[in-house]
C-alpha cells in the first residue's frame, strides 16, 4: 500500500514521468515543436521544485526515510543527483528545440522529448534506488529510451548506433544481473543495507579480496555492468560509434546524464553494500586500476580522431577515468570513522563541473555543426572569425575539459588528485597528471583550429537562439563552479553524509 | 573578514575584459574599446597606488585581507580564498599598476582584432595582480598559470616573426615548471602537520601559515626536492641560465606592450615566488635549509649575469638585445637572494632588499627600454642595429628616453638601477665575495652593450647601404603625446627611486624582515 510519504519521496520521479506523458499527449494535438519544447521546459520546473522541496523542506518536513517498502529513498544523495539530472535535461531539451523542429525530425519531435524525459525518470529512480531489483528495473528504463533516441534518424548509421547500444546495453545488464544474483545468493537479500550487515557477519577467507571469491566475482560483475554506462575502459567500445551515429543532442545527454546516474548508483552500492572498511580498500584498488586505464586509453585514442564527435566520445571516456580517481580515493586512515570520503566529494564536484562543461562543449558543437553540416575538426577552422561567441564558449569548455586553471576542470582535477594523494594513491595521481598533459595535445589541436587556422568558408555562423542560450547557461554554470567550488562541495558533503561507510 | 579593496583591484580588469567582449565590431567600437581599456588600467593604477600608500608601514604584517575560509572545503585539499598585501607584495602591485597602464597606452596603435587584444591584455593584468596578492598556494598557482592563456594569445596572434613558435615555447617552458610547482604544493599540503595552503601567518584571523608549520613537520618527500620543484619553476620564469631560452624568442616576437608586461612584471612573479616561497618556507625545515644551497645559488646567479651579458653584446636585434640583458639583470635578483648566506648568522638583509628593489627597478627600466624599441620600430620598421643610425636628429625625444633607459640599465648613479645593484653588491659581497666580484663584471658588460647600441642606433652616421631608405628616414616623426604617456609613467619612477630609494625599500624591508622572521 503506497502511503502519502511514499508519494512525497517519489514526487520528483512521478512528476517527471507525468511530464513525459503530457508531452506525448500534447504532441498528438499540436504540430508545433516549439510548443512541445516550451511545455517540456516549463514542466521541468515541477520536478525541480519538488526536488528542492525535499532537500530544503519548503512544504513541510522533508524527513523521508525509505519509501515503497524500502526500495527507494529520497535522501540527499539522490536529491543531489536529481537536481543535476533535471538541470541537464533542461539544457538538452533547450538545445534540441530547433533540432526537433527540423525537417527530418518534425514527425518524431514529441517522441524525442518524451523519450528523453522517460530516460531521465529512469535515471532519477536509479539514483534513489536502495535495492538491487529496483536498481535493475530503473536501469532498463534508463537504457531503452536511449536506444530509440540513438536510432531516431533511421539512417543506416543511426540504426547501427542504436543497435550497438541496445546489444551492449543488454549484455551489460545480463552481467550486472548475474552479479546481483551472486550477491543475493550469498546474503539472501537485495536490500543494500541488509547486504552490508550480512556481509559483515559472514565468515571470510583470509587473503581473498572481499573476503570470498563469490563476493569478488559479484563486485567485478557489478562494476563491469555499470562500466558500460559509466563508459570506462574496457567497457567503452560503444561510445565513439554511438556518439558519432546518434543525434548530437542525444550524445550530449548520454555523455552527461547517463554517466552521472551510473556513477551515482555505483557510489551508492559501493558505499552502502560494500561499505565495510576492509571491503572499501578492496574496491578502491579495483577502481584505481579502472581509472588509470580509462584515462590513458581514452586520451591516447582521442589523439588520432578527426571527427569532433568521436574525439569528444573518447574525451568522455578519459573524463570518466578522472572521476573514478575520486571514487578510488578512500583514505585508509579515515575509513570507519565518520564519512570523510573527500575522494567521493571530489568525484561529485568533478561530475557537476564536468556536466556543465561537457554540455557547453556539446551544445556549441550542435550550434556549429547544425549550420555547417561538417563534423570534422577542420570544420572548426577559423571559427573565431565566423562566430566569436560560439568559438569563445567552445574554447572555454575545451580548456576546462583539459584542466586549465582557473576553470572548473582544473579545480576538480586538483581536488580528485589531491584526494588520491591523501589516500596513498600517489601513483594514480601521477598517471592522472601525465594524462592531463596527453589530453592537452588533442584539446589544443581543436583550439588551434578554432583560433588560428583560416576558415575555408568565411561566412558568419549564426547559432539558433535556444542553443546559444543553453550553451551560455552551461558555460556560465561551469565558470561559476570553477570560481566557487564550495557551492558544490558543501552540497556534496551533505549529500554524502547519508551514506554509511 | 573582507576588506574588498584587493579583490576589487584584482578582478576589475577582468570584469572590464568581459564588458569589452560584449562590444560590437567596427572602427568606432574599436576606438571606444581602446578608451575603456585605458580607463580600466588607469583606475587599476589608482587602486594600486591606494594599496601601496594605504599599507600601514608602522603596523607591518599582512593587511587589507580578504578571507573566505571555505573556498574548497574538502579534507583532501582545504583551500581558502586569501588575498592580502604585505611589504613584499605592495611595491610589486604598484609596479603592476604602472606597467599595466603603460601597456594599454602603448597598445594604442594595435589595429587588428582590437577587441580581443584588449580583452587578453586586461585578463593578463588580473592574473599578475592575483599572483602578487594571493596568499593561498592554490590560488597563487591558479593565477600563476592563468597568465599563460592571455600571454599565448597575445604573442601568437599579435606577434611578429615566428609568433606561434615563440608563444608555444613560452607556454611549454612555463607549464613544465608549473607542473613541478603543483607537485610541490600538493606535497606540502599532504604532509601531516602542515595540511594547509596558507602562505603566511595572519594571527588576527587565526591563520597559521606554512612557514611556521613546516619546521616541525616530516615532509612526505624530502624538503630539498620540494624546494627544487619551486626553484625550477621560478628559475624558468625569472629566467636563469640554462632555462632562459624561451625568453629571447617570446620577447622578440611579442608586440611592444606585451614585451613591456613580460619583462616588467611577469618575470617578477618568479622573483617574488623565490622570496616568498623558496626563502620564506625553507629556512629551517627538517634535513634541509636554503642556507645549504645559497652558495650554488650565488654561483648560478653569477653565471647567469655573465652569460646573459656576453650573449647580449653579440645581439644585432634591438629587442633581442634587451631581452638577453634581462637574463643578466634578473641574475642580480638571485644573487641578492643568495645573500641569505650559508648560515643564519651570515644573512645580509641588505642583499635581499637589493634583490627586491632590483625587481622593481628592472621592471620600470626594461619596460621603458622595450617601449622605446617599440616606438622606434613603429617608425623605422626595422630593429636590425647595423641598418640604423643617426636617428637622434629625427627623433630626439625617443633618443633621450632610450638613453635614460640605457643609463638606468647600466647603473648610472642617481637612477634607480644603480641603487638596486649597489645594494645587491654591498649586501652579497660580505657573504659571497667571489661570486659577487665576478657578477660585478655584468655591469661593465651592461655599460658596453647598452652604450654601444644607443651609439649605433641614434648617433653616428646613417649606414649607406643597406640601411633605411631616404624615404623612410625623411618621414620619421618623433613620439606623439599618446606615445609619451607610458614613457613618462615608466621614466618617472626611475628618477624618483634613484634619488629617494627609501620610498620603496622601506616597504620591501618590512616584507623581507617578515619573511626572514
Amino acid at each position: 500500500m503506497m502511503t502519502v510519504q511514499d508519494f512525497w519521496s517519489l514526487s520528483p520521479e512521478i512528476s517527471m514521468a507525468l511530464l513525459a506523458l503530457v508531452v506525448v499527449a500534447v504532441d498528438l494535438v499540436t504540430r508545433s515543436m516549439a510548443k512541445v519544447s516550451a511545455i517540456a521546459l516549463v514542466g521541468l520546473i515541477a520536478p525541480l521544485v519538488l526536488t528542492l522541496n525535499l532537500w530544503f523542506g519548503w512544504f513541510g518536513d522533508p524527513a523521508a526515510g525509505p519509501a515503497l517498502f524500502g526500495t527507494v529513498e529520497a535522501d540527499r544523495f539522490s536529491l543531489f543527483f536529481n537536481f543535476l539530472l533535471i538541470t541537464v535535461t533542461a539544457g538538452t531539451v533547450l538545445a534540441s528545440t530547433r533540432y526537433i523542429a527540423s525537417d527530418r525530425m518534425k514527425d518524431y519531435g514529441g517522441e524525442f522529448v518524451a523519450l528523453v524525459l522517460f530516460s531521465v525518470t529512469g535515471m532519477m529512480l536509479l539514483v534513489s534506488a536502495t535495492e538491487l531489483i529496483t536498481i535493475y528495473v530503473a536501469l532498463e528504463l534508463t537504457a531503452l529510451p536511449v536506444v530509440a533516441l540513438a536510432a531516431i534518424h533511421r539512417t543506416r548509421q543511426a540504426v547501427e548506433s542504436g543497435t550497438k547500444f541496445f546489444v551492449l546495453s543488454a549484455i551489460s545488464s545480463a552481467i550486472l544481473l548475474y552479479g546481483f544474483a551472486y550477491i543475493y545468493g550469498f546474503t539472501g537479500s537485495t536490500n543494500l543495507e541488509v547486504i552490508m550487515e550480512r556481509l559483515s557477519v559472514l565468515p571470510t577467507q583470509a587473503g581473498v579480496p572481499f573476503g570470498s571469491y563469490a563476493v569478488l566475482l559479484a563486485v567485478i560483475m557489478i562494476v563491469a555492468g555499470f562500466g558500460f554506462k559509466m563508459a570506462v575502459v574496457p567497457f567503452q567500445m560503444w561510445v565513439p560509434d554511438v556518439y558519432e551515429g546518434a543525434p548530437t543532442p542525444v550524445a550530449a545527454f548520454l555523455s552527461v546524464a547517463s554517466k552521472s546516474a551510473a556513477f551515482a548508483v555505483v557510489m551508492r552500492i559501493m558505499y552502502t553494500a560494500f561499505g565495510e572498511p576492509g571491503l572499501m580498500q578492496d574496491w578502491s584498488g579495483l577502481f584505481a586500476v579502472l581509472a588509470a586505464v580509462s584515462m590513458t586509453v581514452g586520451n591516447l585514442l582521442a589523439i588520432s580522431q578527426s571527427n569532433i564527435k568521436r574525439l569528444l566520445g573518447y574525451s568522455t571516456i578519459a573524463q570518466a577515468g578522472y572521476i573514478l580517481v575520486g571514487l578510488a580515493s578512500v583514505p585508509a586512515n579515515q575509513v570507519g570513522a565518520t564519512f570523510a570520503g573527500a575522494g567521493a566529494q571530489g568525484a561529485l564536484y568533478y561530475l557537476a563541473g564536468y556536466a556543465f562543461t561537457n554540455l557547453a562543449v556539446f551544445f556549441a558543437v550542435i550550434a556549429i555543426t547544425s549550420r555547417t553540416g561538417d563534423d570534422s575538426i577542420e570544420g572548426m577552422n577559423g571559427l573565431i572569425k565566423r562566430s566569436p561567441l560560439l568559438a569563445s564558449l567552445l574554447v572555454f569548455g575545451l580548456l576546462s575539459l583539459l584542466g586549465m586553471p582557473p576553470t572548473v576542470g582544473f579545480m576538480a582535477k586538483v581536488v580528485v588528485f589531491g584526494s588520491a594523494l591523501n589516500a596513498n594513491l600517489a601513483w594514480l595521481a601521477v598517471i592522472g597528471v601525465v594524462n592531463t598533459v596527453i589530453a592537452a595535445y588533442y584539446y589544443l589541436r581543436v583550439i588551434r583550429a578554432i583560433v588560428f587556422e583560416d576558415p575555408a568558408d568565411t561566412s558568419p555562423i549564426k547559432g539558433d537562439v535556444p542553443v546559444l542560450v543553453a550553451t551560455c547557461v552551461a558555460a556560465v554554470g561551469a565558470g561559476v563552479l570553477g570560481f566557487a567550488p564550495f557551492m558544490v562541495l558543501e552540497f556534496a558533503e551533505s549529500a554524502l553524509s547519508i551514506l554509511p561507510g | 573578514m573582507f576588506d574588498g579593496l584587493l579583490s576589487i583591484t584584482v578582478f576589475m580588469p577582468a570584469a572590464v575584459a568581459v564588458l569589452v567582449a560584449l562590444f560590437a565590431r567596427g572602427e568606432k567600437a574599436d576606438q571606444q574599446i581602446r578608451w575603456i581599456a585605458i580607463g580600466a588600467t588607469v583606475v587599476t593604477f589608482v587602486l594600486t597606488v591606494l594599496i601601496f600608500v594605504g599599507y600601514d608601514r608602522a603596523e607591518g604584517g599582512v593587511q587589507m585581507v580578504d578571507y573566505f575560509e571555505r573556498w574548497i572545503p574538502v579534507d583532501a585539499l582545504r583551500s581558502s580564498y586569501i588575498m592580502g598585501v604585505d611589504g613584499l607584495s605592495a611595491p610589486l602591485v604598484l609596479l603592476t599598476g604602472i606597467l599595466g597602464m603603460a601597456a594599454s597606452f602603448a597598445s594604442w596603435r594595435i589595429k587588428t582584432r582590437v577587441r580581443e587584444y584588449f580583452l587578453w591584455l586586461l585578463l593578463l593584468e588580473t592574473a599578475v595582480l592575483g599572483v602578487f596578492l594571493s596568499l593561498d598556494l592554490l590560488l597563487f598557482f591558479i593565477f600563476f598559470e592563468f597568465e599563460l592563456i592571455p600571454m599565448y594569445m597575445l604573442i601568437a596572434i599579435w606577434g611578429s616573426g615566428r609568433p606561434r613558435y615563440s608563444a608555444m615555447k613560452f607556454v611549454l617552458f612555463t607549464l613544465a615548471g608549473g607542473a613541478l610547482m603543483l607537485v610541490g604544493i600538493l606535497a606540502l599540503y599532504v604532509t601531516p602537520g602542515v595540511n594547509t595552503l596558507a602562505m603566511v601567518t595572519i594571527p588576527e584571523l587565526g591563520i597559521t601559515g606554512i612557514p611556521e608549520l613546516i619546521a616541525a613537520a616530516d615532509l612526505v618527500i624530502p624538503a630539498a626536492l620540494i624546494f627544487g620543484f619551486f626553484f625550477v619553476a621560478f628559475a624558468i620564469k625569472l629566467p636563469l641560465w640554462p632555462v632562459h631560452s624561451w625568453l629571447p624568442d617570446a620577447h622578440t616576437d611579442a608586440p611592444t606592450a606585451v614585451s613591456v608586461m613580460l619583462a616588467g612584471v611577469l618575470l617578477k612573479m618568479a622573483g617574488y615566488g623565490l622570496l616568498r616561497i623558496n626563502l620564506g618556507f625553507f629556512q629551517e625545515t627538517k634535513g634541509f635549509t636554503i642556507h645549504d644551497v645559497a652558495g650554488p645559488m650565488a654561483i648560478l646567479a653569477a653565471v647567469s649575469v655573465i652569460y646573459g651579458g656576453i650573449i647580449t653584446v653579440r645581439q644585432t636585434d634591438m629587442k633581442r638585445l634587451i631581452a638577453y640583458s634581462s637574463v643578466s639583470h634578473m641574475g642580480f635578483v638571485l644573487l641578492g637572494i643568495a645573500a641569505i648566506g650559508a648560515s643564519k648568522a651570515d644573512t645580509s638583509a641588505g642583499g635581499l632588499n637589493g634583490a627586491a628593489l632590483q625587481m622593481f627597478t628592472h621592471g620600470t627600466i626594461t619596460g621603458l627600454a622595450f617601449l622605446m624599441v617599440g616606438l622606434s620600430y613603429d617608425r623605422t620598421h626595422t630593429r636590425h642595429i647595423p641598418h640604423l643610425g643617426g636617428l637622434w636628429k629625427k627623433m630626439p625625444l625617443i633618443a633621450i628616453f632610450f638613453l635614460i633607459a640605457g643609463f638606468g640599465s647600466l647603473g648610472l648613479p642617481a637612477l634607480s638601477g644603480f641603487v638596486a645593484e649597489i645594494m645587491v653588491f654591498l649586501g652579497t659581497f660580505s657573504v659571497w665575495p667571489w661570486a659577487t666580484g665576478v657578477a660585478a663584471f655584468g655591469v661593465v658588460l651592461a655599460a658596453g652593450y647598452t652604450l654601444w647600441m644607443v651609439q649605433r642606433v641614434f648617433f653616428g652616421a646613417r649606414p649607406a647601404n643597406p640601411g633605411l631608405s631616404d624615404e623612410i628616414y625623411d618621414g620619421l616623426e618623433d613620439a606623439s603625446w599618446v606615445d609619451m604617456v607610458p614613457v613618462i609613467a615608466l621614466a618617472a619612477p626611475i628618477f624618483i627611486i634613484g634619488v629617494w630609494p627609501s620610498v620603496i625599500t622601506e616597504v620591501f624591508d618590512i616584507g623581507i624582515q617578515a619573511v626572514l622572521r
